[in-house]
């Protein structure tokens, strides 16, 4: 049977959607039923809000088109099937010296998300964005199937960061960067508070870095947190990775501000005060959180939302105000991270910028929403953006002029799908496909 | 285990379990000649299969219908040296009731799912035979356990491949060879994606690890997941003056 009726959500858990679902187990059937009806398509569903959600509607589940397709060891360039997850890549071919070149924080991720998200590593201030390595992407609008390429123009340009809104994204090209071994040389130190982060992002030499913060420090300690930096070196991970499970939803208390301080407390002194430096397979600092399925259990059953926005590098001062309200609203989650963001981006719609990107788990209490939403107007009024693979709360008036480029991809986007049959809730939430069309 | 230069033919290597077991022999440096009728997607399964770890992946047509695409695989497997392994996913169901308005369908089902397997095993058998090594597995079904009205001519054709099955394992046992029986309940494929009535729904992978666990330690029957045993235990020792009015 093509169609189940099922009921899906995103990573946060605090958006789901009811709706027809095909999950296709090989090309000709993903093509056969897309002839048939065109709907949009997700995979691992490891965006945190709606953006790969079609409430009431249908939708491709491209989870079992997992496969590598070709290999060419002179080059390096592997084409894959959209569903595969970009942590299984980067274990198949870590051990033949190549690794690609940008991994966002989940292994889980597939590489259609990673490209429709256009997604950034701990690395992005050298390497750019996913995007930018991509070569050649498979997309079927459709009945039509066809290749696109950089050279392709506005619809690469539309469909790299895209949100799915091109069409779906069947197989793709990656260019696999040459790696010395799938270990990493991993550097962890105390930073004690927001001024001083900044100072040792400026002047991290590493390829890969990133700062966890302490969101719930304040006064003189805000900002406090540990800076990670990494590099790749030899030697191959012989170790079994076991994962754990969190088996069922935690009770609300877990993640309550006392517990969280506590946790942050402990977490911040797990780092002796002189800092530390180890070696670790890859998989550890690229995907600290995959070791644990289902760790969105923690958050209970209501879920969580995640803001992630990134502002231009003179204003530090939104940042700081960012922060001190996340402290004062004893609503954060252990989990929030700051990072220096180059200028590397793919597409039209591709989040990153130049400038500081934060991301802020809270779970989904009351006051946790008017939280993200105030925090999305000050990204707004500062110049930034915020991120739709994390967004699942902000509002169509807000995200207004954060996408310079967004009337390009509305261009785009209208000729590639001009039905709208491609449309996901999030893209009907923030009315991304018209707003700046009418202003 | 240790599957270093063992050679894996699989037919039906298109479907979600083959595949994943393809991908575990794989990250073991098997051999594997992937064996179907979409040769595209068998192409692409190969190419996965070497990216994983397969010391060599080829995909060859195997179309149970047709005996002539049987040799070229048993020739070319007998060309790698060491243990030939064979496992079988292939076999077909047609809706029961699709089967009793055109009864000429059972030609279909049984050739699928019983007779084009057992040829093929029966041309292989002698070669595993002579190299004194090897393991067959031979995925049947609960359905074969006992006929029900919902699907009995499949039940009848995988049960007879059952049995077929139990003689091979006779034979190849006292030539070092070995042969399980897999008998899967539900699994999480595009067979039963939207199907209702499907309860504790296996993985492929879940299955496929049970499957070479079940080759390792030289089970002879298993069910997957385990408890499937247990359940069939319950339906097969159902009175047929009972049975015969339930439709389960």
């Amino acid at each position: 049977m093509t169609w189940n009726t099922v009921t899906y959500a995103g990573w946060g858990r605090a958006r789901s959607a009811t709706g027809q679902v095909a999950r296709p187990e090989r090309q000709s059937s993903l093509l056969r039923d897309l002839a048939n009806f065109a709907a949009p398509a997700f995979g691992m569903r490891r965006s945190y809000g709606d953006v790969a959600l079609n409430d009431g509607g249908r939708a491709y589940d491209m989870t079992r088109l997992d496969r590598v397709v070709s290999f060419d060891p002179e080059t390096g360039i592997v084409e894959v099937e959209a569903g595969i997850p970009i942590g299984d890549l980067g274990r198949a071919f870590a051990a033949k010296g190549w690794i690609p070149p940008v991994m966002p924080g989940t292994g889980f991720a597939t590489v259609g998300g990673c490209i429709a998200n256009d997604v950034h590593g701990k690395n992005h201030h050298v390497k750019g964005s996913f995007g930018q390595h991509v070569t050649a992407i498979t997309l079927v609008q459709g009945a039509e199937v066809k290749t696109i390429t950089p050279k392709s123009g506005a619809i690469w340009k539309a469909t790299v960061g895209g949100l799915g809104q091109t069409g779906v994204i069947a197989k793709a090209k990656l260019q696999l960067m040459p790696c010395k071994g799938d270990m990493m040389v991993l550097t962890e130190r105390r930073i004690d508070n927001l001024d001083e982060f900044l100072v040792a992002f400026d002047e991290s030499k590493t390829d890969y870095t990133v700062g966890w913060i302490d969101a719930t420090a304040t006064g003189a300690h805000l900002g406090r947190g540990i800076l990670e930096e990494g590099e790749i070196t030899s030697g191959i991970n012989t170790s079994k990775e076991g994962a754990k499970a969190v088996p069922f939803n935690a009770p609300g208390w877990a993640l309550s501000a006392p517990v969280v301080r506590v946790f942050n407390e402990l977490y911040f002194r797990r780092v002796p005060a002189k800092g530390r430096t180890s070696v670790k397979p890859i998989t550890e600092p690229f995907f600290p959180l995959d070791a644990i399925h289902d760790w969105n259990r923690l958050y209970g059953k209501r879920g969580f939302n995640q803001f992630q926005c990134v502002v231009p590098p003179e204003r530090v001062d939104v940042l700081r105000g960012m922060l001190e309200k996340i402290g004062a609203s004893h609503l954060a989650s252990p989990l929030a991270v700051l990072k220096k963001m180059g200028a590397g981006r793919g597409g039209y719609m591709s989040f990153p910028m130049e400038g500081y990107t934060l991301a802020v788990d809270f779970p989904n209490k009351d006051g946790a929403e008017e939280l993200i939403k105030e925090l999305t107007d000050m990204a707004q009024d500062a110049g930034g953006r915020i991120y739709f693979a994390k967004d699942g709360v902000a509002e169509a008036t807000q995200v207004a002029g954060m996408y310079p480029e967004q009337d390009k991809w509305q261009r785009a986007v209208e000729k590639a799908d001009p039905e709208g049959a491609m449309m996901t809730d999030l893209v009907r939430r923030l009315n991304l496909r018209e707003s700046a069309k009418e202003s | 285990m240790t599957q270093t230069a063992q050679t894996w033919i699989i037919l039906g290597a298109t479907s979600s379990m083959a595949r994943a077991m393809a991908r575990r022999l794989a990250k073991e440096g098997a051999m594997l000649i992937l064996c179907g009728r979409d040769m595209e997607d068998l192409a692409a399964s190969a190419e996965d299969c070497k990216a994983r770890g397969a010391s060599e992946a080829l995909a060859m047509r195997f179309d149970a219908r047709d005996n002539a695409t049987f040799g070229p695989i048993v020739e070319r497997a007998i060309l790698n040296e060491g243990a030939l392994n064979c496992a079988v996913f292939v076999g077909s169901m047609p809706e029961q009731s699709a089967i009793n308005a055109e009864p000429s369908l059972i030609d279909g089902v049984v050739q699928d799912s019983h007779i084009g397997p057992a040829t093929f095993l029966s041309m292989l058998a002698p070669h595993m035979e002579a190299r004194g090594q090897g393991t067959v597995v031979g995925v049947g079904s609960v359905a074969g356990d006992r006929g029900r009205i919902g699907n009995y001519v499949y039940g009848s054709a995988k049960a007879g491949f059952a049995t077929y099955l139990s003689g091979l394992r006779n034979r190849l046992t006292r030539a070092g060879g070995h042969v399980v029986t897999v008998k899967p309940g539900f699994v999480d494929t595009a067979m039963t994606w939207g199907i209702e009535g499907m309860f504790l729904v296996a993985s492929p992978d879940a299955v496929a690890k049970d499957i070479l666990r079940a080759v390792e330690k030289k089970k002879n029957v298993i069910y997957t997941p385990f408890f499937w045993r247990y359940i069939m235990l319950i339906i097969r020792h159902i009175p047929e003056f009972i049975f015969k009015k339930m439709s389960i």
